[in-house]
C-alpha cells in the first residue's frame, strides 16, 4: 500500500467514524431537510456514498461456519424497495414536471417573434406572439435575493439566541412564535403588505433616495407603495422560519467536543461561536437559505398582491423602489385568461424558466458546500 | 512557566447533585499526576474544575477553592475565559476543528489571544508547537489540509499541538489516550514525558500501567460509597500507591479486588 493510499484510507475511516456519531447525534426527529451537508429537499446522493456505508458488511456474502450464501431476510428486501420506490418516485415527479412545462413551453417558443430571453414584451393575447423574460426575471431575482439578504442575517441570529444565549424557558417560545410565522397563509401576507406595511415604508424610501439614490437600486421611480422593496420585505420574513428552523437545527447539533474544544482554548461566547458552532453549521445554513431563497422565487400571491405592474412600454428601471412583476406573479395575474395552448404556453414557459432558475440554484449552492467538504 | 496547584476543600455539584466531596490536594510544578480510578467517580470531574471547564455544563457549580501559584481561579474578580488562557486541556477524543486545517488548528488558541499576528510569527509558532508535539515531521509538507483527515493519534498530538501554541502554564489531559491504538498512545507517552520539562501536567487516566508510566505523583478517586458523592482517597508518590498504598481501597483497586 502506498503512503497515499493508506493517507486516503485513514481519512475514509476518519470520515466514517464522524458520519457515524453524527448519526448518533441525530434523534429521532431528524429531518433530511437539516442535513448540513446537503443542500435542499433531494436527497443528496453523496450521501449515499459516504464511506461508512462502503465499510458495512454486505448481507448475503457470508461464508465458512455461517454458510456459503447469506439468507435472504424478507424484512430487509421490503424495506429496500420501500426506500428506493421512494426516492424513485421523486425523481420521477421532477422528470415528469419539467416534460410536462417542455412540451407545452416549445411550440410557443417556437413562435414568439421576439427573443425569449432578452425581449421585455409581453404580448400574447392577438395574433402573434410575442414575449420575453427578462424583466420577469430581473423583479424575481431582485426581489429574492433582497429577501434573502435581509432574512437571512436575522435567521442566523434568532437561531444562535435560541441555541446558544436564551435560557431555556425563553428559547422554546421563542423558537415556537417562529415557527408559527411559517403558519400563516401567504394571502394573509400579501393583504397585510400592501393595505397595511407598504404606505408605511414611504421615509424609509425618501430617505435611502435622497443619499443613495444616485445607485440605480436606490432611486425612486413610482410613488405607489407596491415596490419591490416591499414585496422584498414581506418575502424576507415569509422565508425567516425556513431558514431560522434549518440554522437552530444545525446549531443545535454542533458537537460537544467542538464546543468543548474552544473553551478550553480560552474562548469568549461569542469567539466558541464563531470557532465551533458557526463553522459546523455553515452548510446546513447555506441549504436552509437556498430553501429560503427557492421559496422567495416562486412566491406567488403575496408579491401578487403587493407589486404594482408598471404599464406596458415603461422603460426598465433595476430599482428596488419601483413595480414590477415576478414569474409567479405575472401567471398569476393572467390566470383568467388561459384560453389558447399557444398563450397558455407562453406563460407556461415563464414557469418553465423559474424551475429552471430554482434548479440552479440549488446547484449552485450545492457545490458551494462541496467545495469545501474536506473541511466539513 | 509552570505554575503549583492546590485544591481546597472542593465540593463540585452538578445543580444540586453532590459529584465529588472535599477534595484536597497539592500538585508540585513541572510534575506529571495522575488521576486514577473507576468510571464515575469524579476525577474528570475533578480535572475539570482546574481550568473551571465544570461550569460550562449549565447548572455545574462549585464550592472551595482551586489556587494556582497561590491565587485563587474562583476568586470573584476572577475571568473563566483568562483561566483557561493559562491552563490548557487536552480531551478524551481529539476534537481538532473540523472546518480548520492543521495549521489553522495550531494557532486557534493564538489568535484568540492575540489578535493579529505576523504571518512570520505564527509560522513559528506552529513550527514549535508541532515540533513540541512531536508531529512536525509527519504534517510539515500539508499544514493546508483538514485537521480531521489526520489518524485518531495525529490528531490527538495536534490538539496537544494547539494546546501548548498559546504557552500555558498547566495542561490538563482528560484520558488523553483512550481512542487511541498503542503506537499513538506510546507517541503521547513519550510526549508528557517531555512536556514535563515546561508544563505542569496532570493526567487522567483509566490504565494504572499508563499512570505508573508517566506519572511522578498518584491520585486515586473513588465513590465514598453506592449513591455517594466521589472523593479523593489518597495521593502519594506513584511508586508508593502502586507498592505500598496508605489506604486498603487504594490496594484492592489496583491490585483488581476491587468490586
Amino acid at each position: 500500500m502506498t503512503d497515499q493510499e493508506s493517507r486516503d484510507r485513514e481519512r475514509a475511516r476518519a470520515m466514517a467514524e464522524r458520519e457515524a456519531t453524527h448519526a448518533s447525534d441525530t434523534p429521532d426527529d431528524y429531518r433530511g431537510n437539516a442535513d448540513p451537508n446537503g443542500v435542499g429537499v433531494i436527497p443528496s446522493s453523496s450521501a449515499l456514498a459516504t464511506p461508512a456505508l462502503a465499510d458495512a458488511p454486505v448481507s448475503g456474502s457470508g461464508v465458512g461456519a455461517f454458510g456459503a450464501r447469506g439468507k435472504v431476510r424478507i424484512g430487509d428486501k421490503v424495506f429496500r424497495y420501500l426506500t428506493a420506490g421512494a426516492g424513485m418516485f421523486v425523481c420521477i415527479l421532477i422528470t415528469l414536471v419539467a416534460v410536462f412545462l417542455l412540451a407545452k413551453a416549445i411550440p410557443s417558443i417556437a413562435n414568439d417573434k421576439v427573443n425569449f430571453f432578452t425581449s421585455r414584451a409581453w404580448q400574447v393575447s392577438g395574433s402573434t406572439l410575442e414575449f420575453g423574460i427578462v424583466d420577469l426575471l430581473w423583479t424575481t431575482v431582485l426581489s429574492s435575493v433582497f429577501a434573502m439578504l435581509l432574512a437571512v442575517p436575522v435567521a442566523i441570529g434568532i437561531a444562535l439566541f435560541i441555541t446558544q444565549y436564551a435560557p431555556r424557558q425563553l428559547a422554546r417560545p421563542v423558537a415556537f412564535v417562529v415557527d408559527l410565522l411559517a403558519a400563516i397563509p401567504s394571502i394573509v401576507y400579501g393583504v397585510f403588505g400592501i393595505t397595511v406595511f407598504a404606505p408605511k415604508l414611504h421615509g424609509i424610501i425618501d430617505f435611502l433616495n435622497r443619499y443613495l439614490g444616485w445607485i440605480p437600486l436606490f432611486k425612486k421611480q413610482i410613488s405607489d407603495p407596491g415596490t419591490v422593496f416591499a414585496g422584498g420585505i414581506i418575502l424576507a420574513i415569509m422565508i425567516l422560519p425556513i431558514i431560522t428552523a434549518i440554522a437552530r437545527e444545525v446549531y443545535e447539533r454542533t458537537p460537544r467536543e467542538n464546543v468543548e474544544a474552544a473553551w478550553a482554548l480560552g474562548a469568549t461566547k461569542w469567539e466558541m461561536v464563531r470557532l465551533s458552532v458557526l463553522p459546523y453549521g455553515k452548510p446546513g445554513v447555506i441549504s436552509g437559505a437556498m430553501l429560503g431563497l427557492g421559496r422567495a422565487l416562486g412566491e406567488t400571491i403575496a408579491i401578487t398582491l403587493i407589486l404594482v405592474a408598471p404599464p406596458s412600454g415603461a422603460p426598465f428601471s433595476p430599482s428596488l423602489f419601483y413595480g414590477g412583476e415576478t414569474f409567479a406573479s405575472k401567471i398569476a395575474n393572467a390566470a383568467a385568461e388561459f384560453n389558447n395552448p399557444t398563450q397558455t404556453g407562453a406563460y407556461i414557459a415563464a414557469g418553465l424558466v423559474l424551475f429552471v432558475l430554482t434548479f440552479a440554484v440549488n446547484a449552485a449552492a450545492r457545490i458551494v458546500v462541496n467545495r469545501r467538504r474536506e473541511f466539513s | 512557566m509552570a505554575k503549583r496547584i492546590e485544591a481546597k476543600n472542593l465540593n463540585i455539584y452538578y445543580s444540586k447533585f453532590l459529584a465529588v466531596s472535599e477534595v484536597n490536594f497539592t500538585i508540585a510544578p513541572r510534575s506529571v499526576t495522575a488521576f486514577i480510578g473507576p468510571s464515575g467517580c469524579g476525577k474528570s470531574t475533578v480535572l475539570r474544575t482546574i481550568n473551571r471547564m465544570h461550569e460550562v455544563i449549565a447548572g455545574a457549580h462549585v464550592q472551595g477553592d482551586v489556587l494556582l501559584d497561590g491565587e485563587s481561579i474562583y476568586g470573584s474578580a476572577v475571568d473563566p475565559v483568562d483561566v483557561r488562557r493559562t491552563i490548557g486541556m487536552v480531551f478524551q477524543r481529539p476534537n481538532p476543528f473540523p472546518t480548520m486545517s492543521i495549521y489553522d488548528n495550531v494557532v486557534a488558541g493564538l489568535k484568540l489571544q492575540s489578535g493579529r499576528i505576523k504571518k512570520a510569527e505564527l509560522d513559528d509558532t506552529v513550527e514549535k508547537s508541532l515540533r513540541g508535539a512531536n508531529l512536525w515531521e509527519e504534517v510539515k509538507d500539508r499544514l493546508g489540509k483538514p485537521g480531521a483527515g489526520l489518524s485518531g493519534g495525529q490528531q490527538q498530538r495536534l490538539c496537544i499541538a494547539r494546546a501548548i501554541a498559546v504557552e500555558p502554564q498547566v495542561l490538563l489531559m482528560d484520558e488523553p489516550c483512550s481512542a487511541l491504538d498503542p503506537i499513538s498512545t506510546l507517541a503521547i507517552e513519550d510526549l508528557i514525558q517531555s512536556l514535563k520539562e515546561k508544563y505542569t501536567i496532570v493526567i487522567v487516566t483509566h490504565n494504572m500501567q499508563q499512570a505508573a508510566r508517566v506519572s511522578e505523583r498518584t491520585a486515586f478517586f473513588n465513590l465514598a460509597g453506592v449513591g455517594r458523592p466521589g472523593q479523593l482517597v489518597e495521593i502519594d508518590d506513584t511508586q508508593k500507591i502502586f507498592s505500598n498504598p496508605s489506604e486498603q481501597r487504594t490496594e484492592d483497586y489496583i491490585s483488581g479486588r476491587f468490586g
